[in-house]
């Protein structure tokens, strides 16, 4: 090689790495999922928007965001619908499955006061584990045929659940595993994709739009709108799940809606309820 | 299985302020089910709160009152301790009711 061409090789070469230098950041940026800023930056996005909104106000999904409908909540928590299925609930925990084991067999701390920490991720199934998941595999380890996961006896169930751990902060945990930060990842891409026949993704309503109305109802901010789950829907004249809520949600922007407990929901699941880690959980809640 | 019927009543002196719950299908008669057929009308016809054995508060309902319905009412009168008594029956004939103590 002769010293000339030597040296204008050695250049582009350089050329070349300062180039693959200055684009590497970027790309890694947008490809690495980084779930403790993304959790920062959603808070931060709606506690600027709503700076009058305490930060532990905002599970109260529309309540938090007209005074008038919070005035009429507070009215209806004295005395609050979703009672008969909290009551059932109750009664469903404690009666024990034909074999004599219980609910309480399956989960930590006898199924008490541990809402905050679902969903979990299973890294033996290599999945995000939700907890109408759970109480449904723990029906079927026990021979019991699984419930409904939209509605009646899961509600009950779940709105029991919620309420023995009111007050108490998402802990959502996203393990040192890749498939976990995979699911996160998902669920996030689900939260923001457009879909159905008007063209709406669930941040269309629930992160540029919380606080307006569609049609007769107030939208929820999405910063802490699983922690009130199960709820009781004066639409519905009943409860309903986190499963029902997504399905609903689907089917209102005219999408197909998937299977509930399909893995696209768990994963939304995953990180709606990461992103609100911090909150408090007040479920069962009430809205209209 | 637990009474149909939740109740809080708490007096202020001069009068007693009453909420009560009933856990009801309140099926109007109009109706269908997912296969399409109509939901036989099932709805609570006659609502009644005794106190010291006169009603203060009666109702006739029908298939218009919502499912699982809620009533807030006052009366004057009403002491702390005394029994407050509510009763309803439906069109199917099936009544419930209960006792509750004003607070």
């Amino acid at each position: 090689m002769k010293p000339r061409s030597a040296i204008h090789f050695a250049s582009a070469a350089l050329a070349l790495a300062a180039l693959a230098l200055s684009a590497a950041p970027s790309a890694f940026a947008a490809d690495t999922p980084d779930p403790v800023a993304d959790a920062k930056a959603f808070r931060k996005y709606f506690t600027d928007k709503f700076p009058k909104v305490k930060l532990q106000d905002f599970v109260n999904g529309p309540y938090s965001m007209n005074e008038d409908l919070h005035r009429q909540w507070e009215e209806k928590e004295q005395f609050p619908p979703y009672e008969f299925s909290l009551d059932l609930g109750k009664e469903m925990f404690a009666k024990p499955f034909k074999n004599g084991k219980s609910y309480a067999d399956c989960f930590a701390n006898g199924g008490i006061g541990i809402r905050q920490n679902y969903p979990t991720f299973d890294e033996k199934e290599g999945k995000v584990v939700t907890l109408e998941l759970a109480l449904n595999r723990c029906r079927e380890a026990n021979g019991e045929a699984p419930f409904s996961y939209v509605k009646d006896e899961m509600a009950a169930l779940t709105a029991y659940m919620a309420f023995t751990s009111r007050g108490k902060p998402f802990d959502i945990k996203i393990p040192a595993d890749p498939r976990a930060l995979e699911a996160y990842q998902n669920g996030k891409r689900y939260f923001y994709t457009r879909r159905g026949q008007l063209n709406f993704s669930c941040a269309t309503c629930h992160v540029q739009s919380p606080g307006e109305r569609i049609r007769a109802e107030v939208l929820a901010p999405a910063f802490g709108i699983l922690n009130a789950m199960p709820i009781y829907r004066s639409e519905w004249s009943g409860m309903g799940t986190i499963s029902r809520r997504f399905v609903t949600c689907n089917s209102q922007i005219r999408g197909v809606p998937l299977n509930p407990q399909d893995d696209e929901y768990r994963d939304l699941e995953y990180y709606l309820s990461y992103v609100s880690n911090g909150l408090p959980i007040s479920g069962p809640g009430a809205r209209p | 299985m637990a009474s149909t019927i939740r109740v809080r009543a708490t007096s202020s002196g001069e009068t007693t302020e009453v909420q009560a719950l009933i856990q009801h299908p309140m099926d109007s008669g109009f109706v269908k089910d997912a296969k399409g057929e109509l939901i036989p009308p099932h709805f609570i016809q006659q609502l009644t709160f005794e106190y010291d054995g006169k009603p203060v508060f009666a109702a006739d309902w029908g298939g218009g009152v919502s499912k699982d319905p809620y009533v807030k009412f006052a009366f004057k009168g009403g002491k702390k301790g005394d029994d407050l008594k509510i009763s309803w029956v439906d069109n199917k004939g099936a009544t419930d009711s209960t006792t509750a103590k004003i607070q």
